[in-house]
């Protein structure tokens, strides 16, 4: 399973520890995240289920790519960093 | 009489109280986070902050039984693939929550009911205390709503809420830049109320369109609820038949242009206003900070000035962030560049409570 690492930032708002998910891309697994912390994905994703415009993701080492659908593909190995991008502030 | 004071700013919420004839700062939330405004709710009893996070968007908390906690934000619909939506200028529009820029109370028979306007342009109901939110769809889908455009944010803000006070399906809402609009019927139905409102800036042919103005804040008075004030890009304008027909206020001291506007519990004659010089430098003329108000529906103002800094002071007063309590007595302001002041006396004298808090977004009365 990928593991899912969200910035320390977030946990002064809401419960996230880094998790582990199944799936094929960056949705899938976000996906899989949110289903069992549903607040969590407001804080990530706009009303249209794409990356918050300051917030950043990082996969494997590499940036997302496809900020809106999150499409990028991972694997069992994948480590996805959900971070706040330097743009917000 | 009010004897809390509840300011919303860049780096927390806090409360100021009353305390043997003193104003001190008495409490401190969300301590560090941007509060872009408070409202207390009289008929529950609960407090609302909204809150909007640099990265993790905009936030919406309550408060009962002295706890905080998050509750549901407003939410834009899924926008239909291929739906091509711009505002006034042409910009695609987001289908995102992007700011809380109104948050009021229903009727006083309505318990639970909230308006909710925002950035970028939806008004949102919710009728179970901000549990459950949803978006008024014949405002959203009115083909008129494409001509709103940004004032001073990237997108249409609705940023003033009026319900009626003699029948709470009547609501008129101001936005800035889309003039005035009003329901009469609980929000089935919407038509622009912004007639005889003019942008100057505007090219001749647009500048009288009612859909274009930018108030940037719109206050009813509740005792002759046909009298609205408006606070306007261009000036200061009044409506004595309901936001049916508006006329500019000319010859302010010592400008017209400002944000924020109060008005008098029981006289509807007697509003405040926080100038600034118009229009790009928005600091206080010859930075000096004052208040006009006036007694006689806008013949004639005072600009009202003891106690306040009569030198260098650059502080802006935003829309939300000037507010009258129930008794018409005591004001207060808070300022841009963190200052806030409060008199008890309509304005003849004020006193400042602070001039180191974060800058202000909004200022609320509270029991």
């Amino acid at each position: 399973m990928a593991r899912i690492v969200f910035t320390a930032n977030l946990a002064r708002h809401i419960d996230c520890p880094a998790d582990e998910a199944e799936g094929a891309t960056v949705r899938e697994a976000l996906e899989a995240v949110f289903r069992t912390n549903e607040r969590l994905r407001g804080y990530v994703l706009d009303d249209q289920s794409a990356l918050r415009r300051h917030m950043a993701i990082v996969v494997d080492g590499k940036p997302l790519r496809d900020r809106v659908t999150l499409s990028d593909p991972i694997s069992a190995a994948s480590a996805i960093y959900v971070l706040q991008a330097l743009s917000g502030g | 009489m009010s004897d809390h004071v509840v300011v919303s700013t860049r780096k927390g919420l806090f409360t100021i109280e009353r305390d043997s004839g003193d104003w001190r700062i008495s409490g401190a939330d969300f301590l560090g986070d941007n509060v872009t405004l408070f409202f207390h709710d009289q008929r529950s009893g609960h407090d609302y902050a909204a809150l909007n996070h640099g990265h993790f968007g905009a936030k919406l908390h309550r408060r009962s039984n002295g706890r905080w906690e998050e509750i549901a934000t407003p939410a834009y619909p899924l926008k239909p693939e291929g739906l091509v939506d711009r505002d006034g200028w042409g910009k695609d529009i987001p289908y995102s929550l992007i700011n809380i820029f109104s948050l009021e109370a229903g009727g006083p028979e309505e318990d639970g009911l909230l308006w909710c306007g925002t950035i970028p342009g939806g008004l949102f109901r919710s009728r179970d205390h901000g549990g459950t939110w949803e978006l008024i769809r014949a405002l959203w889908d009115h083909p008129k709503r494409q001509q709103w455009s940004g004032g001073g944010t990237d997108w249409p803000a609705i940023h003033s809420i009026c319900v009626d006070p003699r029948d709470s399906a009547i609501v008129r809402i101001g936005i800035s830049c889309g003039g005035v609009w009003e329901t009469r019927d609980g929000g089935e139905t919407w038509a622009c109320r912004a007639d005889g409102m003019f942008a100057a800036f505007l090219p001749p042919e647009m500048s009288r369109d009612p859909n274009l103005q930018d108030p940037h804040c719109l206050v009813q008075s509740p005792s002759a609820p046909d009298r609205l004030w408006a606070q306007h890009h261009n000036g200061i304008f009044r409506s004595d038949d309901g936001s049916a027909s508006w006329r500019e206020i000319v010859d302010v001291p010592p400008s017209s242009f400002g944000f924020a506007v109060a008005v008098h519990p029981r006289e509807p004659d007697t509003a405040w206003f926080a100038p600034a010089i118009k229009d790009e430098r928005r600091i206080p003329v010859d930075g000096k900070l004052v208040v006009t108000r006036t007694r006689d529906g806008g013949r004639t103002f005072d600009v009202l000035r003891e106690g306040l800094p009569q030198s260098h002071a650059y502080d802006v007063v935003y829309r939300h962030a000037m507010a009258i309590d129930e008794s018409g007595d005591r004001l207060a302001f808070a300022t841009t560049t963190g200052g806030l002041y409060l008199t008890e006396d309509q304005g003849d004298h004020w006193r400042e409570i602070s001039h180191t808090l974060p800058p202000a977004h909004a200022v609320r009365f509270a029991p």
